[in-house]
């Protein structure tokens, strides 16, 4: 045989969790064995994380997935003609042909799964910079402009929109200025920035990079959570490279832009993924969260203007700048515009990244991309949005997935995250974990949050005890209310979102039940 | 001589801003933990006080005042695990090794702890073994890890 064939294994640590490193080093031998030349690329993850780990084989037809397969496949896959994308039994077909996939519009991920993520070349081959040399070849006001038009709201959760925030920073005189990006990714059912850093790595930099130009920042800190060992190493090798290219430091790109970016790694505190606690926590403090005003965009980082962005926001400016504003605000519907990278996990049989404009129902991602539950029992309840994301049942399932909706309905988009859990679930448990995570996980500088969680803990222990249900639930309520009302930040401020939604919409679990229940849910 | 290290992995960071924290990593890494007697050495080399130092340390979960096992196993706790059955691998090191979360083994070989969520939502129930993500968890995989923790 005489070019060699081209075969990608992610290198994306869901893949590698479940031996994808097994398989690349399965597929080599195999290769070496067969005295077949191959080029063993590992890209990232596609997304479609069921069929993890993903082996995928350039033809001429376009690039043939086989997947799940197991290092044990390897040689039986190989002998059977792998390397020639031979029908086999986990041949899937042409990967980007395959319904799931084909059906999304991959605006943020475009490039996931496609290329090598450290390979700066793959990147400018498939679209890479083109929206950094847009932006610099206008002026910061009219990238500010650009990104407001395009209607981009913050995808951390809160939804604020990122132009405003960038105007709020622009206009400030202030010499020195920071670009702070927000990947300290602690919800769980979120896992879209863990895997844009690792699979896309230069992506981020080149948002970050039009942010600091378009607000006048000159330095940058990804601040990423220490559970995520192999996006911490990923971008900080990006980094390196970008260096290197020029893509970063002094005069980027030849302009007169100067930016300089470094990693930050976080301490396992779920609170610094708030942004003041985080700003906190970059200053080389404990994250406790400040009070607003003023904002962190008029007095963030060290008491300068800061922009504070989550990992997809800044991930989907270069698409904005690239292909114009026109073009992003065309998708999606009323005030949520472009598209939202959702994440299918928990109890799921089809989980991973759905990438979709905004608009389409909760029952179309749970039911239609993810396949139901993995467990095949019927699904019961949903969380949307994160552990403080509200629970949602199946008579909730036509909502359309929209910040506005949510909201209406008592629940949040969040960061995009949906965990589904089958019919075995305990909601009144599920109610105390909230109340529990929140408790361990409160920076204790308002009562409402620190003492109020812990309160929680106990009234709902004493709901599902059976003592004084009404009253306990009325209790449970006016607690619901002070930590709403008067916590400092969402951490205490949402908690009750679950609790709450947990009660209206599964009742029935909360009446007095043997004393093992308990513990399921308890950290 | 690990307080040098200590002043030595300090004065490396000297310059950046806000270094507290990465210093904080860089001297678990090298010493396995942050030990108590680093927060007077680190509060003389950042200007700061003993207290300041000690409220940093104990603020975030990740720095330890003493070493962990030769394996950790750290187990995810968060929703999307809780939904694939992350409490019954909790209660399994529980019941089988007798072992609770936040505990290192008589031995020294094992430490297992809890850990709000990996991002591997959709491949639970998921667990970290010595800095390396896994997936797709069930009580016997579980068990191989803890047994060739024990042999090591």
């Amino acid at each position: 045989m005489s070019a060699p064939v081209t075969v990608y294994v992610p290198s994306d640590s869901a893949a590698r969790s479940v031996g994808a490193d097994e398989v690349a080093d399965a597929l080599a031998s195999a290769a070496a064995r067969q005295g077949r030349s191959i080029r063993l690329v590992r890209n990232g993850s596609r997304g479609l994380l069921w069929l993890e780990p993903l082996v995928e084989v350039e033809t001429e037809d376009g690039r043939i997935g086989y997947g799940p397969v197991a290092a044990s496949d390897v040689d039986g896959l190989v002998s059977g003609g792998l390397f020639d994308g031979a029908e086999l039994p986990q041949r899937l077909g042409v990967v980007d042909e395959l319904p799931w996939l084909a059906a999304q519009n991959r605006v943020t991920f475009a490039r996931m799964g496609v290329t090598d993520p450290l390979s700066p070349d793959d990147y400018l081959r498939h679209g890479g910079m083109v929206g950094l040399v847009r932006a610099l070849e206008r002026s910061p006001e009219d990238v500010v402009a650009e990104v407001t038009d395009s209607g981009l709201r913050g995808r951390g959760g809160a939804g604020f929109p990122a132009g405003i925030k960038w105007k709020t920073v622009h206009d400030c005189v202030d010499a020195l200025k920071f670009v702070c990006c927000n990947a300290d990714e602690g919800d769980s059912g979120t896992f879209a920035d863990r895997m844009l850093m690792e699979g896309d790595p230069f992506l981020l930099i080149e948002g970050m990079t039009i942010a600091a130009y378009a607000v006048g920042a000159t330095e940058g800190y990804v601040y990423i959570r220490s559970e995520y060992p192999e996006a911490v190493a990923t971008m900080r090798a990006a980094i390196e490279i970008a260096y290197g290219r020029g893509w970063l430091g002094d005069n980027v790109l030849g302009s007169s832009l100067n930016f300089d970016l470094q990693v930050r790694v976080g301490g396992g505190a779920y609170i610094c993924g708030e942004e003041t606690s985080m700003l906190e926590s970059l200053e080389g403090k404990r994250g406790m969260v400040r009070a607003k005003p003023p904002i962190p965009a008029i007095n963030g980082l060290f008491g300068k203007p800061t922009v504070v962005n989550n990992v997809l926001t800044l991930a989907t400016v270069p698409t904005v700048l690239a292909h114009g504003a026109q073009a992003y605000q065309q998708l999606g519907v009323e005030r949520s515009r472009g598209t939202q990278v959702f994440q299918l996990g928990g109890n799921i049989k089809h989980g991973g990244i759905v990438e979709t404009a905004f608009g389409i129902t909760l029952g179309e991602l749970v039911d239609g991309y993810g396949g139901g539950t993995r467990s095949g029992r019927p699904v019961r309840a949903v969380q949307v949005g994160g552990p403080l994301g509200a629970y949602l049942p199946r008579a909730k399932f036509d909502l359309p997935m929209d910040y506005e909706a949510f909201v209406a309905a008592g629940a949040m988009v969040g960061h995009g995250g949906i965990v589904v859990f089958d019919e075995t679930v305990d909601m009144a448990a599920q109610a105390r974990f909230a109340m529990e995570f929140c408790a361990a996980e409160s920076c204790g500088k308002c009562t409402p949050c620190r003492v109020g969680a812990v309160r929680g803990v106990e009234v709902i222990d004493r709901i599902t005890a059976g003592e004084h249900r009404d009253e306990n639930l009325a209790l449970l309520e006016d607690l619901c209310d002070v930590m709403t009302e008067g916590s400092l930040c969402a951490m205490g401020g949402l908690t009750p979102m679950p609790v709450r939604s947990a009660i209206e919409h599964f009742p029935d679990d909360f009446y007095a039940r043997h004393a093992s229940a308990k513990t399921e849910g308890k950290p | 001589m690990s307080m040098t290290l200590v002043r030595e992995i300090a004065a490396s960071h000297r310059g950046q801003r806000g270094a507290l924290l990465p210093i904080l990593h860089a001297v678990q890494e090298a010493l396995g933990c942050v030990p108590p007697e680093a927060i007077p050495v680190l509060a003389d080399e950042l200007n700061l006080s003993r207290a300041d130092v000690h409220g940093v340390v104990s603020f975030y979960h990740d720095f330890r005042s003493a070493p962990a096992g030769r394996t950790t196993v750290r187990i995810c706790r968060g929703e999307a695990c809780q939904a694939v059955g992350a409490e019954r691998l909790v209660s399994q090191l529980q019941d089988r090794c007798g072992m609770s979360l936040g505990e290192t083994s008589r031995d020294g070989s094992l430490t297992v702890e809890q850990v709000f969520c990996l991002g591997n939502c959709a491949l639970g129930p998921a667990a970290q073994v010595n800095g390396r993500l896994r997936g797709r968890l069930d009580e016997a995989r579980l068990s191989a890890i803890v047994d060739e923790a024990v042999v090591q």
